[in-house]
């Protein structure tokens, strides 16, 4: 399986992205200039946290005119996994992609610590590994994560499982604790935990590799069964 | 064209309008003598700035001298952008502190930022990819309304800038202290990592080269930055703001990742960072190291306003500019590169072979000044020195024993001393994870890095204690780099070499020059010994606010080599069961103490002694017994002694506890801030290996209890759960915080 870390201007945690893929997972993994005109070749799509364009008018809001981000779109559509992780889900908002929006963290402060979260579902491509209501260690880092959504929306999110990961100790103020939600057609996910920073016990927890291990077992499924 | 309304060479000699620039009469005298005839008012500007404290160490440059910074593994000292030290297979480490006091008092959430952004860049501009943020920070006490805004928007101007570019904020340090109330200090540290082929040079080699320009335009702010930097701070510094610069941290991480392509290019000659003095410094400075001359055509710099003067442009401190010296004839392929990341690369110079800084502006030559005297030959001033009355007062107190009578509650109070308890508050707001390397994060004795692709790590650390350097200069010089060494053992690692900034007062009075001699000649000889040579540092004078001074705060920054990542050690107690030794021999001195500042309100006496010798002695054993494996936990001990010392070793667990037997006076035992003391924990299946390699006393066991209990041979004196400690400790600063006046 062959990932796309997209690179905007102000990404930063598209090395770690890189390397959990590369190093750790064992997938083939390229870096992918935001001007690029076709993720064709790619199989995953990652959104990279950071500060896209500083984050300068607000989070996301400037990369999501990228022109790889029709790319993104296209690829979204055909039913590719996308994941963003932090600056790279709320790019995904930005973009529409996913329902809802990000407001600044109740603290007002940006916060940087391991938390713990629950898999409300497992019947999705990014958790099929996980256990239902399992517990996983999984750092966050943000100053923006404070989700909302209306209420319909809220409805909606729940009625068709797109719920995936809530805090156990909410951070940020997000709403009913949410740290990540999928598309209704579960192929793009949007957290802000940072997966892709709990792949090696020596740095704390590995409690993030199942998430990319389950993207690939589902791939690998669907391409056998097609082939 | 534009009017300037300029004075001009013999106004400014008339008026003496050099002074306002921080020039002083045989200075301008001087400056005369070089040039053979008066200078006119921008190369005026351009002497002012380059012979400023901040960038000639005029003052200090005598006392600098008096450090080590050679060693085998030393590939360069004091002199560049920032020191290197070889650390094996082709790589080293490249690492730097500077001060940004006086932008931070006035304006402290962008000084902090920009504080951070400029020590990046000096890290980076040698090369380097920058893989970690340290800090060292002083305040005054936070029960002032004007201290908490300043402690809460540093720390959030350290955050918005290090999160935004992604380099993690490790570690740190923070004070609280009265002196420092009108003068916080903002050190930032930034250790890179780089390979020994990529090592760059800040020289602008080459008859008719290329001088380009890169980065954000330049815009007038920051000028005189330098010279502000070098005067005492008034109730008129306000005024000063404009002085201060505005960071733009989307902008370094470009030119961060643009500078990192760039040196992989052999069209690249020489790269500076513009900071302090911008434009001049960095075009003065490089043309001098290579013995040539710059020319730049000033027309030609890319500007943010209109109308700037040559004087403006050279003296602005704009933030996230470099200046590069490329191969003739190859600028297009360097253009480009810095186009993919929506940078401009623009042409303004040649280098000449005249040793002459020459600028021309609208198409005369503004100035023509040699760039040996701008670099090189500010005058040095040996300033001075007196014993200021204090010391030998202080020297002639009686080591008293302060009267403790409830333990518990003193343990809890000091532990809720500011300076003491959990700065949580503060680094949670940094992102200390980014880029996937920290092993150890804020919070233990050092901060530690994996090296991605080798078995080998990076600790690092930042130290002062000030209170002893304010009784003793001389010992309490030594002490912070001897307890810089001991945080870097405790974590595993080998003390490689040390990186200073020394936050002194006003030299100009005999009582401060005194202070920075002796603190020195301390950090020296600590030095020497501990095998950790001096790679570059900072110095900042006339931190004073209406004239009182800073306590002496001469900051060491550590960085030690990990050599196998099976080493890492942290000072967290880590199974029930575990052997608790205590290595060093522990005696009443209180002075200075958290203890003593704690019942008095104020710190006098003698700092505590050091044995240099025996420090390192000592440090040798520890470390090689963390190395053979036989340790579980390494902690120094530091303010607050052994108690405080035993609550941080059980605060990295919900249910651990220890038991502990103290022998002598318990005062003494449980809070004197006696040196060179380290607290291990060890199983006890390695009780005889452990005691044939490391002279240490046992005395206690850590248990499943969650309480820390002391016994002293005949009864208990303190049985306190650790869940009492923590929420104390914990709780004190967010506490502070909301307290209203």
């Amino acid at each position: 399986m062959k990932f796309a870390v997209i690179v905007f201007p102000g990404s930063n945690c598209d090395v770690d992205m890189f390397h959990a893929i590369g190093d750790e997972l064992g997938e083939e993994v390229e870096y992918v200039w935001h001007d690029t005109e076709s993720l064709a070749e790619y199989d995953g799509i990652l959104l990279p946290g950071g500060f896209s364009y500083g984050d300068y008018l607000r989070t996301g809001a400037i990369a999501r005119f990228s022109k790889v981000m029709k790319e993104v779109v296209k690829a979204a559509e055909a039913g590719k996994p996308v994941l963003g992780v932090c600056n790279g889900f709320q790019i995904l908002l930005e973009a529409g992609l996913l329902p809802g929006a990000m407001r600044r963290n109740e603290s007002l402060s940006f916060i940087c610590k391991p938390v713990q979260l629950k898999i409300e579902t497992n019947r999705t491509m990014f958790t099929a590994d996980y256990e239902q209501g399992q517990s996983i260690s999984i750092p966050v880092a943000h100053g923006e994560g404070n989700y909302y959504c209306d209420e319909e929306t809220l409805a909606e999110l729940k009625a068709n499982n797109q719920i995936v990961f809530t805090y156990q100790q909410n951070p940020n103020g997000s709403l009913e604790d949410i740290a990540g939600i999928v598309n209704e057609k579960g192929n793009v996910l949007g957290m802000m935990p940072h997966p892709e920073r709990a792949v090696d016990e020596l740095l704390g927890s590995a409690d993030g590799l199942k998430l990319f291990q389950s993207i690939v077992k589902t791939w690998r499924e669907a391409h056998v069964v097609n082939a | 064209m534009l009017l300037t309304l300029e004075p001009n060479p013999t106004q400014i000699k008339a008026d003496k309008l050099y002074q306002q620039m921080g020039l002083s009469d045989e200075e301008f005298t001087l400056i005369e003598t070089i040039l053979g005839r008066t200078p006119n008012y921008t190369e005026t500007g351009l002497f002012s700035v380059m012979w400023s404290e901040h960038c000639s160490y005029k003052n200090s440059k005598p006392v600098l001298k008096k450090f080590p910074t050679t060693g085998e593994r030393v590939l360069q000292g004091p002199g560049e952008g920032a020191g290197i030290v070889d650390i094996g297979d082709g790589q080293a480490v490249v690492f730097k502190i500077e001060s940004h006091n006086h932008p931070s008092a006035i304006e402290p959430y962008q000084g902090a930022a920009t504080g951070v952004g400029g020590i990046i860049r000096d890290v980076f501009s040698m090369g380097a990819r920058p893989i970690a943020l340290l800090n060292s920070l002083r305040f005054g006490e936070l029960d002032s309304a004007r201290v908490r805004y300043l402690f809460k928007e540093v720390v959030a101007g350290i955050a918005g800038y290090g999160n935004c570019i992604g380099i993690p904020t490790v570690g740190g340090e923070i004070q609280f202290e009265p002196c420092y109330e009108g003068n916080p200090l903002v050190n930032a540290m930034c250790v890179g990592l780089i390979d020994h082929k990529d090592i760059q040079k800040g020289q602008a080699h080459g008859l008719g080269n290329t001088v380009m320009y890169v980065g954000a335009k330049t815009g007038r702010d920051g000028i005189h930055g330098a010279t502000f930097a070098s005067e005492e701070l008034t109730e008129q510094s306000d005024e000063k703001r404009p002085a201060v610069q505005v960071g733009d941290p989307f902008m370094e991480k470009l030119l961060l990742e643009a500078c990192l392509e760039l040196i992989q290019s052999d069209a690249l000659v020489g790269i500076q960072d513009m900071g302090a003095a911008g434009l001049t410094s960095s075009s003065a400075e490089m043309a001098s190291k290579a013995g040539m001359g710059i020319e730049m055509n000033l027309d030609l710099v890319p500007q943010r306003e209109t109308g700037m003067t040559a004087y403006e442009m050279m003296l602005s401190e704009s933030q996230e500019r470099m200046l590069i010296v490329v191969k003739k004839g190859r600028e297009p392929e360097i253009a480009r590169l810095f186009e993919k990341y929506d940078l401009e690369a623009v042409a303004i110079g040649t280098v000449t072979d005249d040793k002459n800084l020459r600028l021309i502006h609208n198409g005369e030559t503004v100035a023509d000044v040699p760039v040996d005297a701008l670099a090189e030959d500010a005058p040095v001033y040996q300033k001075p020195s007196q014993e200021p009355s204090y010391f030998q007062e202080f020297q002639a107190m009686e080591q008293e024993i302060p009267q403790v009578d409830d333990v518990k509650e003193t343990l809890i109070q000091l532990l809720s001393q500011p300076t003491v308890a959990s700065k949580e508050w503060v680094y949670e707001q940094y992102d200390h994870m980014v880029r996937t390397n920290t092993v150890v994060s804020p919070g233990s004795d050092a901060a530690v890095l994996r090296i991605r692709g080798t078995r080998k790590a990076l600790a690092m650390t930042t130290d002062c204690n000030s209170r002893y350097v304010y009784l003793d200069p001389e010992t309490g010089g030594k002490i912070a780099v001897a307890e810089a060494a001991r945080n870097i053992i405790c974590s595993g690692a080998e003390p490689l070499a040390i990186t200073d900034n020394l936050n002194f007062g006003n030299p100009e009075k005999p009582e401060v020059f005194w202070q920075i001699e002796k603190a020195a000649d301390g950090i020296s000889e600590a030095c020497r010994v501990l095998e950790t040579p001096v790679i570059g540092g900072n110095v900042s004078l006339y931190n004073e606010t209406s004239g009182t001074a800073i306590y002496p705060t001469p900051v060491i920054g550590m960085v030690g080599l990990v050599t196998d990542i099976d080493h890492i050690t942290t000072q967290y107690f880590k199974n029930s069961g575990d052997l608790i030794y205590l290595v060093g021999e522990t005696k009443p001195e209180f002075g200075g103490s958290e203890l003593q500042k704690l019942l008095n309100g104020r710190i006098s006496g003698k700092a505590p002694e050091l044995n240099i010798d025996l420090e390192k002695e000592r440090q040798e054993q520890v470390l090689a017994a963390i190395r053979s494996g036989l340790v579980q936990s390494a902690h120094d001990l530091s303010e607050g002694g052994l108690a405080v010392a035993l609550a941080e070793c059980l605060f990295g667990s919900e249910t651990l506890g220890a038991a502990v037997t103290i022998t002598g006076n318990h005062v003494t035992a449980l809070f004197s801030e006696s040196q060179s003391l380290f607290l291990l924990s060890v199983k006890e299946e390695h009780q005889a290996e452990f005691e044939s390699l490391v002279e240490a006393a046992l005395i206690g066991e850590v248990n499943d209890s969650a309480t820390l209990r002391i016994l002293t041979k005949s009864d208990p004196i303190l049985e306190v759960s650790i869940n009492e400690l923590k929420a104390a400790w914990k709780g004190a600063i967010p506490c502070l915080l909301n307290s209203r006046d």
